[in-house]
């Protein structure tokens, strides 16, 4: 090891010396009886008050580090080889009672599930305060020091929350409160395990900033671990991406994303469509093949089967940790050639230009459904008229709970909407429940699940699951059947032999791309695609994008894009329809929502965005959370978060009108449309 | 749209996507019964339970003795070479009468549990799927079921119907279909919480379809853990009701009616004649609880 060699200092954490020093570290499950080595040679460190972020696709060993720092690894994983320094103390050497001491007052860890690091049954006020009575305070003290700590992570009435237990919180608040226990303890070294992954972008973006403001004012090191590299370019000074457990390249976060020196790294930012990329301008990129199974190790460089530069050394044996510049290292001999890496996707994709005269296939008058909880009406959505028109993508965004997922069952009948409502497909209604619509009708609408593991029936083989909707559907049988099922493995990129397979043999991308062929198989009008890479790698996720993009120039198929991910949103969609609290709020042209100006909340969901390239404008922040749909606010359902809310009280009294701000472009806000563009200008960071 | 097959042509050749499958995916999965194959306590269960089949099935072939035949001038003769298990009251081989009365249990436990398990599968899938009015009846007639000892329900209906294996069979049959049910309709209820579910509904399954071709594969498992489980306890009704008399009649050998018809002479130190069947018994049942286990966790796992 080259830069990664530093003498730790052993003993007291004087100021100036790292927190944490790994080095050589290896860590081996025993699986079967066999030896599986999870990481390999890993080496980097934290110094004081730094914050590190660690990156790495499912499957890269990112978890088994942090769980390998705290001796948190399960029964059959153990550390084979290296050392660990937090401290200057070595956690492998722990008996149980200085492990457990380490764990109280040094380290701290907070997971992507809020929910399961809280004891359900104990209030939360109690929780939090046991921190403080292991630390030796009275009960009553602690409580107090408990409510303080509450205070601090920003939670606005913590005497009340105190009260409550963790399944009354929201995730947000839940994942802050395990924050205010995780620092109360006031650790050396803090270690967040995917805290945001379970958030919206909205509450992700609060709970990032407390963290960053937490760690200033604590002074803590930070290991933030990650799959998201636009969350860690926020947090993070330095970065180390992991690949199949080994740490490929490290050096400062910004430098590392704005000029990586590693092939993998390379490919994982081109995976991301950044910058306003678009699909007009060309496919995403992606990472070939697969992650090595775990214990598989070649002679070579770990990443060289799937390397586009490859050369034999590279097979041969296992490059070292290049320096390739102040604190930065790369594990490839071809470090200096990173810069222009071939593209392993052609680029070349042929968009037919947009045409003007635009036909709706399907629209959607009044559409309204009205949940009956617990003898509350809750309002998913509440009067939304849209209509998709024919090759185009509508994309659909807005928070957890804002009814995106509804409009997408409602659409396809498998929720039937309140009375009133109308879906009309080529100027036919369409019936509330998909049991009453006709064939045709069935074809011609079809989805996309979020998580194919839930979308495809696991007892089933592939060639069953795709014949399925080609017999049902499209009535075909014989060899017309095998044909067209041929046609259709083929056009979703699969081979023939995965055909007997079953969805638990095949890879996340390899499902999604079944359940893609499965709803293409009819022949449809209109495809539905919710969150359909949100379980995916990203370099997962850029290859079905692809795909969709490919099949949509194909079959002048229309999408309804559901996301959270602006960036694919607006990679992928034409024009975008922004829903909060089963409202439309805006909805226009994908470029003018992006370019602004923008309704309020669009405005607070795009601020919320971290970006790769480490450029964060001065964020107008939402406060809270999305209210109950039991009881929407009065006026402007918007108004309880609204940042720009009027003081003539209009926000509050009255709904204001989905009206048309521009050609094509309309919005459902007071503010006039001249007014917003300057308060928008003005709220930018120069 | 995708009309014909040559709109859609051959795909341009992408480098770049998926094409193998990963070998962890494929060296994950192990057939089921294989594992079960490398569990102790599988092969010790299913030993044991092989073993009280092949009784069953060859009985008279392999018993020393003619389970019926009486020899009045040797009763209850202690364990000897001539008689491994001794004799009873009535000088029948204790041996013979434990070899062949694995068969009467055996079949009635089996059948009936076979039939309580098809009729608690296709009710529990109606009540899970369609759920409604029907899932809140059964729904309570379950809990009544379940508030009454297995036994006693069953001994009403044989007390009233009067004992043969028939009825055995229909009566246990009829009192485990609601309580198969109510594990099978929970497990369907996990399952329809799944896409896959409002995916078949988007190619116009009707609901027999989803339920028996989509959803039953599903929940198999769970329903061979049930038979397992309810095996068990079929067994034990069945001799329980024997020894009270309402079960398998004297004099065809049975473990239950044998312990019936010799525990009265236990205190004179005639062990051997409640002993052997009662071991029996025990030794079926736990070999049923051992496979039921090494399944359980193999399908766990």
């Amino acid at each position: 090891m080259t830069a990664a060699d530093t003498t730790a200092a052993p003993g007291a954490a004087d100021e100036g010396a790292p927190t944490l020093v790994v080095e050589h570290m290896d860590v081996t499950y025993r699986v079967r009886g066999q030896d599986r080595r999870a990481l390999r040679d890993v080496s980097f460190q934290i110094g004081h008050g730094e914050s590190y972020g660690l990156v790495g696709e499912s499957g890269s060993g990112k978890s088994t580090v942090a769980l390998a720092l705290t001796r948190y690894l399960p029964r059959n994983g153990r550390v084979s080889a290296g050392t660990i320094s937090i401290n200057g103390m070595d956690p492998l050497a722990m008996g149980s009672a200085d492990l457990r001491d380490l764990r109280a007052h040094t380290v701290s860890m907070v997971y992507q599930e809020p929910g399961r690091a809280l004891n359900p049954s104990i209030k939360v006020g109690h929780q939090v305060a046991e921190v403080y009575e292991i630390a030796g305070l009275d009960r009553k003290a602690a409580l107090a020091r408990a409510e303080d700590m509450l205070r601090k992570v920003q939670i606005s009435d913590p005497a009340r929350v105190m009260e409550r237990y963790p399944h009354q919180l929201s995730g947000g608040m839940a994942q802050r409160v395990v924050i205010a226990m995780a620092l109360a303890a006031e650790p050396s070294l803090l270690i967040l395990d995917e805290p945001t992954t379970a958030l919206d972008a909205t509450v992700e973006a609060e709970v990032l900033d407390l963290v960053a403001a937490l760690r200033e004012e604590y002074d803590t090191s930070v290991l933030f671990i990650s799959h998201n590299l636009a969350v860690i370019a926020k947090m993070c000074d330095r970065v180390g991406v992991l690949y199949a457990g080994e740490l490929i390249e490290e050096g400062p976060a910004r430098e590392v994303f704005a000029q990586p020196r590693h092939p993998y790294t390379v490919g994982l930012l081109r995976c991301i469509p950044r910058g306003g990329q678009r699909k007009d301008h060309g496919r995403l990129d992606t990472i070939p093949g697969f992650l090595p199974p775990p214990g598989d190790t070649p002679p070579g460089c770990i990443f060289a089967p799937r390397c586009p530069i490859a050369e034999d050394q590279c097979r041969a044996a296992a490059p070292p940790a290049f320096v390739t510049g102040p604190d930065r290292t790369s594990r490839c001999y071809l470090h200096d050639e990173t810069t222009n890496l071939p593209r392993n996707t052609p680029v070349d994709l042929e968009i037919p230009s947009q045409r003007d005269d635009r036909e709706p296939v399907v629209q959607l008058e009044r559409l309204s459904k009205t949940f009956d909880q617990r003898g509350d009406a809750v309002k998913a959505l509440v009067g939304v008229n849209l209509s998709l028109e024919r090759g185009e993508t509508l994309g659909l965004v807005g928070e957890s709970g804002s009814g995106k997922t509804t409009l997408a069952r409602a659409l396809l009948g498998l929720i039937p909407p309140d009375q009133g409502s109308v879906i009309d497909l080529d100027g036919q209604p369409l019936q509330g429940d998909a049991r009453r619509r006709t064939r045709d009708q069935l074809k011609a609408l079809q989805i996309v699940f979020q998580n194919p593991d839930s979308a495809l029936n696991r007892r089933h083989t592939v060639r069953r699951l795709i014949s399925q909707p080609l017999s049902r559907l499209a009535g075909l049988s014989g060899a017309r059947l095998r044909e067209r099922l041929a046609d259709l493995v083929r056009s979703v990129r699969m081979e023939d032999r995965q055909l007997s397979l079953r969805p638990s043999q095949l890879s996340g991308g390899l499902k999604q791309r079944v359940a893609i062929a499965r709803a293409f198989a009819g022949g449809p009008r209109i495809v539905v695609c919710d969150e359909p890479t949100s379980a995916l790698d990203v370099s997962v996720q850029a290859a079905i994008l692809n795909l969709l993009v490919d099949l949509q120039v194909k079959e002048q198929v229309t999408y309804l894009f559901i996301s959270h991910d602006l960036g694919l949103v607006r990679y992928l969609s034409d024009r975008i329809a922004v829903l909060y609290l089963g409202r439309i709020m805006e909805l226009g042209p994908a470029e003018t929502v992006f370019a602004g100006p923008h309704h309020p909340y669009t405005e607070a969901l795009l601020s919320a965005v971290p970006s790769l390239d480490g450029q964060h404008p001065t964020r107008i922040r939402l406060q809270g959370e999305i209210p109950s749909a039991a009881s929407p606010p009065s006026g402007c359902v918007f108004h309880t978060r609204c940042p720009r809310k009027l003081s003539t009280g209009e926000c509050e009294s009255t709904e204001p009108p989905l009206a048309e701000v521009a050609p094509g472009h309309l919005m459902s806000c007071h503010i006039p449309i001249d007014q917003l563009t300057i308060l928008q200008q003005n709220g930018r960071a120069p | 749209m995708i009309e014909s097959s040559s709109e859609l042509g051959p795909p341009t050749p992408v480098p770049g996507v998926e094409t193998a499958i990963t070998h962890a995916a494929l060296r994950r999965q192990q057939p089921a019964w294989r594992l079960m194959l490398r569990k102790p306590t599988f092969i010790v269960g299913a030993l044991i339970l092989l073993f009280w089949i092949f009784c069953a099935v060859f009985g008279e072939t392999i018993a020393p003795h003619n389970p019926l035949a009486q020899q009045l001038l040797a009763v209850n003769v202690a364990p000897s070479r001539a008689h491994l298990f001794g004799t009873d009251q009535l000088g029948r081989d204790v041996f013979s009468r434990v070899i062949t009365g694995s068969r009467s249990i055996l079949l009635i436990a089996a059948a009936a549990t076979v039939l309580g398990t098809l009729l608690g599968t296709a009710l529990g899938l109606l009540m899970g799927y369609l759920g409604g009015v029907l899932d809140i009846l059964v729904g309570r007639v379950v809990e009544a079921v379940l508030a009454l000892p297995i036994v006693i329900v069953a001994f009403l209906f044989i007390v009233a119907l009067g004992p043969s294996a028939p009825t055995l069979i229909v009566v246990i049959g009829l009192v485990f279909t609601p309580l198969i049910a109510r594990t099978v309709r929970s497990a369907v209820l996990v399952e329809s919480q799944l896409d896959y579910l409002s995916s078949a509904r988007l190619l116009g399954e009707k609901p027999p379809q989803i339920m028996f071709t989509e959803i039953l594969p599903n929940v198999l498992p769970v329903i061979l853990v049930e038979f397992t489980v309810r095996l068990g306890y079929a067994i034990f009704a069945v001799a329980t009701l024997s020894f009270l008399g309402f079960g398998i009649q004297p004099p065809t050998p049975d473990w239950g009616s044998d312990i019936a018809a010799n525990y009265g002479v236990l205190p004179a130190g005639y062990w051997w004649e409640t002993l052997f069947p009662a071991l029996a018994i025990a030794s079926l049942i736990v070999g049923i609880n051992l496979v039921t286990d090494s399944i359980e966790q193999v399908l766990a796992s």
